[in-house]
């Protein structure tokens, strides 16, 4: 029988974890820039883009990230796509970071006082100006706080892809489990490994807010 | 594309996908009414600084909240037989889901009654209310009233979250899904199923908890 040493389940446990960073990199970016589209069509003038956007965001937010990645998982390769777990994973955790992330922002946009807006209308800037120049710099000032804290979301989002059987710190935790029978000791070092990823983030987070918190109030 | 769709299934299994309804809704309710406790009593020590409970508190808040669902949900199940805590699947996934809305709940009610103003406790005092007096009607309840949304958006998303209860085949509604697409091969159509049963369900109890916050917290005490 083969033995683990502590550190060959480290070692492994590392290769996960540098998975799991990567997806969650991948994740957040792209669906940044997703959720940026869905913001601006959110917040349109127009009622279509506005209620596709809306609907979108719902459907996102209101079911279960297990679902929705088995959903895409099964329902391409109905479409006769053969997915490999890591492109199902990193397309489900992209458009649920989308739909959040879309939602915290439109949050910020709207919660610049109309007389801002008002204001910019009256120096004669168009919409885009207006957006550009006075909405999106006092709400991006906003957004970065909770924006940090949605990225611990989408690192413990990504454990949730290990079920559809990507390889990252949650799935190599279970490998080595089964392997060795240590689950105490494997389980605890999966969670000290996100602990380590997380918490910096909500901890930076937290101190953003204070400091957003500090300047409105002085 | 000649796949035809096949929905059938579920008059079949109805009794299945009822038992797996009723057994996340068991999970959310409960997992949501002992985690707000535990998190309200989280918010009192964290707020008066109650040693030795209010670091204990802090480091329970930020372990749940730093690290994934499913993760602790192995430490529990998987883990904790080897310290000789056994448990069944079912009390792994209620502890579990009771534990994480506590750390959540503990930090958005805290918030809620730090923002209590400060004029308002020494009114309370001037007016001959009791230090319990003070703390239910000026701190709590307002607080609760403030942070109500907060708390009814993290149950949902805890009832989302339960989801991955079926890991360890606490029989809740996606293990039914799991259970009746390895039966029938129609892996898509069930899941679409259960992802719109999820739906429904958020919709719902994002509703009824808007209705006890209407009824049970927003209203005044009376005069």
């Amino acid at each position: 029988m083969m033995t683990f040493t502590l550190w060959d389940i480290v070692r492994n446990l590392l290769l996960g974890g540098a998975l799991t960073l990567l997806l969650s990199m991948v994740a957040f970016v792209l669906g940044g820039l997703a959720a940026l589209a869905l913001l601006f069509a959110r917040i349109a003038k127009h009622r279509p883009p506005r209620g596709l956007a809306q609907i979108y965001i719902e459907i996102f937010q209101g079911t279960p990230l297990l679902l929705q990645l088995f959903t895409l998982f099964f329902g391409l390769s109905l479409l006769g796509l053969d997915v490999p777990a890591w492109l199902a994973a990193g397309v489900g955790l992209m458009l649920f970071s989308s739909a959040y992330l879309a939602e915290i922002w439109r949050g910020c946009v709207e919660s610049v006082p109309r007389g801002q807006w008002e204001a910019g209308a009256s120096l004669a800037l168009t919409y885009r100006e207006q957006m550009r120049h006075v909405i999106l710099p006092q709400a991006m000032r906003m957004a970065i706080a909770p924006t940090v804290g949605f990225a611990v979301q989408v690192v413990k989002g990504t454990a949730v892809t290990s079920i559809i059987g990507f390889a990252e710190l949650t799935k190599t935790g279970s490998m080595i489990a089964n392997a060795t029978y240590q689950p105490f000791l494997v389980y605890g070092l999966v969670a000290i490994g996100y602990f380590l990823l997380c918490y910096p983030l909500s901890w930076y987070a937290q101190r953003l807010e204070r400091r957003l918190y500090a300047t409105r109030t002085n | 594309m000649t796949y035809q769709f096949d929905f059938s299934f579920i008059y079949e299994y109805r009794a299945m996908l009822a038992h797996g309804i009723a057994y996340t809704v068991y999970l959310t309710l409960v997992g949501g009414t002992v985690g707000t406790l535990i998190g309200t009593v989280g918010a009192i020590c964290r707020t008066w600084d109650i040693k030795p409970f209010a670091g204990l508190y802090q480091c329970y808040v930020e372990l749940f909240r730093n690290t994934p669902f499913l993760v602790q949900l192995f430490l529990i199940f998987f883990g904790l037989p080897s310290l000789g805590i056994r448990m069944s699947e079912g009390q792994a996934a209620i502890l579990a889901i009771i534990l994480n809305v506590g750390a959540y709940s503990t930090e958005i009610i805290r918030a809620g009654l730090q923002a209590t103003p400060k004029g308002q406790i020494e009114a309370a005092q001037s007016l001959a209310f009791t230090r319990w007096q003070i703390f239910f009607y000026v701190m709590l309840r307002p607080a609760l009233r403030k942070v109500w949304p907060a708390l009814s958006s993290q149950i949902v998303i805890s009832m989302l979250g339960s989801a991955v209860c079926s890991q360890i085949s606490a029989e809740e509604l996606t293990f039914v899904a799991n259970f009746i697409q390895s039966r029938n091969f129609r892996a898509f159509e069930t899941y679409f199923l259960t992802t719109a049963i999820y739906f429904a369900m958020a919709f719902l109890i994002r509703q009824s908890l808007n209705l006890i916050g209407r009824y049970a917290i927003v209203r005044r005490p009376l005069p």
